[in-house]
Parts: structure tokens; sequence; C-alpha cells
């Protein structure tokens, strides 16, 4: 062996010794703060905890309406965004021809990915509470989060869409497909694993946000069950802000228990893609 | 003896990439129906151009400029009014690299039935006999149809295309290098199965190599960089070919 190549197996292995020890810091740093919340928010979990309402000013009792709150306005943020978002993305994949619009549409939803947060909630304030009269409820603060939503599902959806062989779209319109006819039967269905991970990660997102819900949809306070898209509702990020910074003399075991909840929530939604991506990427092995 | 009806006329067909390219230069040529049409020569000729003109698939690519006539039972399916989706059912295409679709095999075989809306279970499965023996394939699947079709060896995935493209029974198939990838003992199974298939069928086929050219030839068409040279019966254009061009691509002396 020459002088020249055990320097670079050196060099090589030197290299490889430093990406492990980056990665193993980066999941050192994930595994810390999960375990730092679960040890210090598991104490408050019961089914006490999750199943009942806060009393005592929420210096005592549960989270229950908070958990069904976000429950309902993820499920509303899916229900406006995943129809809109996947159109939106089968337009620009499958159907427009490249051209100024949509390098301009392109260009907006990179835009829109970027925008903080809270100026979505403002925004959500101002055409759904206010001029839309919808007033601080499920519906406005949905429809706020499917708006911040949308550009990760449209931008992941057309990846995944891009993602199907070209030849598959020949060969179908070859034989007599309509375009949409194609997109239905070839595409969508090649595409869907990238597609639901696409929206739940969307989803994640916005079921953790508490800027845009801040000022469309979350009260601060509320005693009984939201029984309408139109009532206002308790929401576990918007909860866990208030019992973090406005309740003074809090516990601090029902702050991290709150915490705790949210991030299951979260990592759940998370588990739940990662899932489909590996059970779908399986059976491509064929 | 047939009659030889002339199922394709092409006249003055121009056509011009976006890239300036000008692939196709003036083509003159008449398919009869029920023969086997081969268009044969180098690489870049416009062999699959033409092809993809006569099922109008190059809606799907980037020409820029196309002018002629191509006449289908004597109407011009270059007129933006024709119903395409009925011209592609009527006119199949294979590929040179055979595409599976995701699907299992017999729906891939009845994909096109499909998306015709046929849901006839008699209709259905005699066409997947039908059509998978016509291809020489049917013995070999015909135990594992509900498989997934990427687990075919390639040879199979190329007469499992053209399985698909014969279940709904065109007028005419498209041949690209059909057998570009078959062991010679399937490409004579091929070769022989589309002798049978020209009863019913008008072929137009892009073979790999010269020797197959001649061996399945009714017609010959040798095409050079967008120009149609010679267009002759194959007995004459092989053994006795009018272009001096043609003679030195035959006889294996092209520079
Ligand atoms: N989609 C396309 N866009 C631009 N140019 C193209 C396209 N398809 C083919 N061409 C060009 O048109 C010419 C003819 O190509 P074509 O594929 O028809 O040739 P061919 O005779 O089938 O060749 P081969 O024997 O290699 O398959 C070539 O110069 C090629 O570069
Ligand atoms: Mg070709």
């Amino acid at each position: 062996m020459t002088s020249s190549t055990a320097k670079r197996q050196r060099q090589q292995a030197a290299g490889f010794t430093l990406l492990t020890v980056i990665a193993a810091l980066t999941i050192f740093v994930i595994v810390a703060i999960l375990a730092y919340i679960l040890i210090r928010g598991v104490g408050a979990v019961s089914p006490g905890f999750l199943f009942t309402p806060p009393s005592n000013g929420m210096k005592a009792g549960g989270i229950w309406p908070a958990i069904v709150g976000t429950f309902y306005l993820t499920l509303g943020t899916a229900l406006f965004a995943v129809p809109l978002g996947i159109g939106a993305a089968i337009y620009l994949a499958e159907y427009a021809r490249e051209s100024t619009l949509t390098r301009v549409i392109r260009i907006a939803i990179t835009n829109l990915a970027g925008i903080p947060s809270v100026v979505y909630g403002l925004f959500g304030l101002g055409l759904f509470v206010l001029f839309l009269k919808f007033g601080t409820s499920i519906l406005a603060g949905s429809m706020t989060l499917a708006i911040m939503t949308l550009p990760v599902i449209i931008s992941t959806t057309e990846e995944a869409l891009r993602s199907v062989p070209q030849s598959f779209r020949v060969v179908s319109v070859s034989l007599g497909g309509t375009r949409w006819q194609t997109v239905r039967k070839v595409v969508l269905p090649e595409a869907l694993p990238g597609i639901l991970t696409g929206v739940i990660l969307g989803l994640e997102r916005a079921a953790g946000e508490t800027a845009p819900i801040m000022f469309t949809a979350a009260a601060f306070f509320l005693p009984r069950m939201p029984s309408s898209p139109l009532d206002p509702t308790m929401a576990l990020p918007y909860h866990l802000f208030v019992i973090s910074t406005q309740v003074p003399g809090m516990p601090v075991q029902i702050q991290f228990g709150t915490a705790l909840v949210l991030l299951v929530f979260v990592v759940g939604m998370n588990l739940v893609a990662t899932l489909i991506r590996s059970r779908a990427r399986a059976r491509r092995q064929w | 003896m047939v009659t030889l009806m002339d199922k394709i006329v092409i006249k003055d067909l121009y056509l011009q990439y976006s890239d300036q390219t000008e692939s196709l230069r003036g083509i003159n040529l008449t398919i009869p129906a029920n023969q086997i049409s081969v268009l044969f020569g180098p690489a870049g000729g416009g062999k699959s151009t033409l092809l993809r003109v006569l099922n109008r698939l190059n809606d799907l690519t980037d020409v820029r400029a196309q002018s002629g006539e191509v006449l289908f039972d004597g109407l011009n399916i270059l007129e933006k009014s024709v119903d395409v989706i009925n011209l592609r059912r009527k006119v199949g295409m294979v590929f040179a690299t055979p595409v599976a679709l995701p699907f299992s095999i017999r729906r891939n075989v009845l994909y096109g039935l499909e998306l015709a809306g046929e849901h006839r279970p008699r209709v259905l499965s005699e066409a997947l006999e039908r059509s998978l023996t016509q291809a020489a394939l049917w013995d070999e699947v015909k135990d594992r149809l509900d498989d997934p079709a990427v687990a075919l060896s390639g040879g199979q995935q190329q007469r499992l295309c053209l399985a698909r493209s014969l279940a709904q029974q065109p007028e005419v198939i498209l041949l690209d290098e059909p057998t570009s990838g078959l062991d010679p003992i399937s490409t004579s199974k091929v070769e022989a199965s589309l002798q049978e298939l020209k009863q019913e069928y008008t072929i137009v086929l892009v073979p790999h190599s010269v020797q197959q050219a001649a061996r399945v030839a009714d017609m010959a068409a040798f095409f050079l960089q967008g120009e149609l040279v010679e267009f002759s019966p194959g007995k004459r254009l092989f053994t006795n070919p009018r272009d001096k061009r043609t003679q030195d691509y035959v006889e294996g002396r092209f520079g």
C-alpha cells in the first residue's frame, strides 16, 4: 500500500467519524428534549388530567377541552387544506404548461412558506374573524391554519407527483387514456405515500402552532366544549402558552404534562407519516 | 389473394422539434393494410418520431412545427378536431423500453379496456387470454396473472406491452424495436406471431437490426436523417435496392 492511499484512508476515516459525531449530537439533542419533558411531565399525566377540564383558575384539573380543540382545529385544517393543496399541486404538476403564470405561482408558494406564523394569525383575524364575521371560532382558526399549511402540502405533493416516471403517463395516454384518467389511475396512486407524508407534516405543524389561532380561534378558558364550528375553542399550544406565561403560581408539573401531551400528539402524527412511507417502500420491493 | 388497401397515407410530412432539428423532412409514404411495414435506418433518422405522429403521441412532446397530412382511412389525423382518444384506441403502440405499469399482470393487459370503460367479465377474460397468447406470453404467466407485472423479466415485460396494446383490438400496431431486449428464441416467437397478427392488423415496425428488417418486412422504408430514401417491397429493397445509400447501409458499408 502506498503512503498516499493510506493517507486517503485516514482522511476518510476521520471524515466518517466526524459525521457520526454530528449525527449522534443531533440525535442526542432530540432525545434530551423528549426525555426532559417526559421525565418532568409524566407525573402529571393521568386519566383525570387527560379527560377533565381545568379547574381552580387552571391551577388544577385537566386539559380535556384543549385536547378536543386541537383535534377539531387539525381536522378543520385538513378539510380545507388537503383538497385545495392536492388540487393545486395536480394542476401545477400535471396540467399547467410551464409559463410566467406558473413561475409566479411557485414563487408565491415559496414565499408563503417563509411568512412568520403570527402574520397568518393577523391575516386570519382581519379576513375571517372580522371581515367575514366568523368571529373567534374553530372555522376561522382552521381556515387560518389551512392557509399556513397550504404551501407545505402543495410543494410536497407536487414533488411526489413529479417523481412518478413520465413513461407511465406516456403509456397510459398511448392506450387512449385522458389526462385525468392517467392522473387518477396511475399517477396519484404512485404518488400517494409521498402526498400523505406531506399532508401529515403540514398538519403536524398546524397542530403545534400558537400564533395563528391566538387571535382567530383560541379561548383562554372555556367551561364547556365547543358545540359548533362557529364556537371558540381551547387548544393545546395556546393553553400551554397561557399557563406558562399568564397564570401566576401555576404548578410546573401541569405545564410539563401539557407539553408532553402536545408532543405525543405531534410525534405520533410524525410516526404515522414514517410508517406510511416505509410500508410503501417495502411494497415497492416487489 | 388479399386486396391491398391503403391504411395510412402520409403526404409531405415535416416535423421540427423545439431545438431546431428537422426530424422529418417531407415524408411521403403509404402504409398498406394487413402488411408489415418496416421503418429502418441509422440512429436519429426519425423513425420513432414518425411512429409517434401516427397516434398523435407527439402531442406530449415539444414539437415546434409540423406540416403535411396523415390520412388514416382517408381522415387527416393531424387536424385539431380529431378525436385523439379514439385514434389512440385504434393505433396501438409498443415502446422500445418496456414500461410495465405498477399494477398486476392482468390489470396491465386490460388497462386499455379499463380506460374505455369495459366491465363485462366475459369480454375481459377473453381479451386477456387472446392478447397474451398472441404475444407469446400466455403459457408463462397464466398461473400468476395477479402478480405484479414488474416481477416479470425484461423480455417478458416487452411481450406484456405487446399484449397490452393488442387487448383492445386496435387496427394498427406501431412497434418501436419490440425485440431489442429479447433472446433469439423469444424474438423468433414474437416475429412468428407478427406474421399471424398481420391477418388482423396493420403493422408498422421499427426493427432492431437490418437482419430483422429483412426477415419480417413486406414493405421496407429506409430513413436517413429525416428523409425517406427508399420505400419498396422488402424482397426488392434488401436484394436489389434502387438507391446507392440504401445499398451501402444494407450491406453494412455505412460510415
Ligand atoms: N423529444 C424530442 N425533442 C427534441 N428532439 C428530438 C426529440 N425526439 C427526437 N428528437 C430528435 O429527432 C431526431 C429523430 O429522432 P428519432 O428518435 O425519431 O430517431 P430514430 O430514427 O428513432 O433513432 P433511433 O434508431 O436511435 O431510435 C433526432 O435528431 C433526435 O435528436
Ligand atoms: Mg427510435
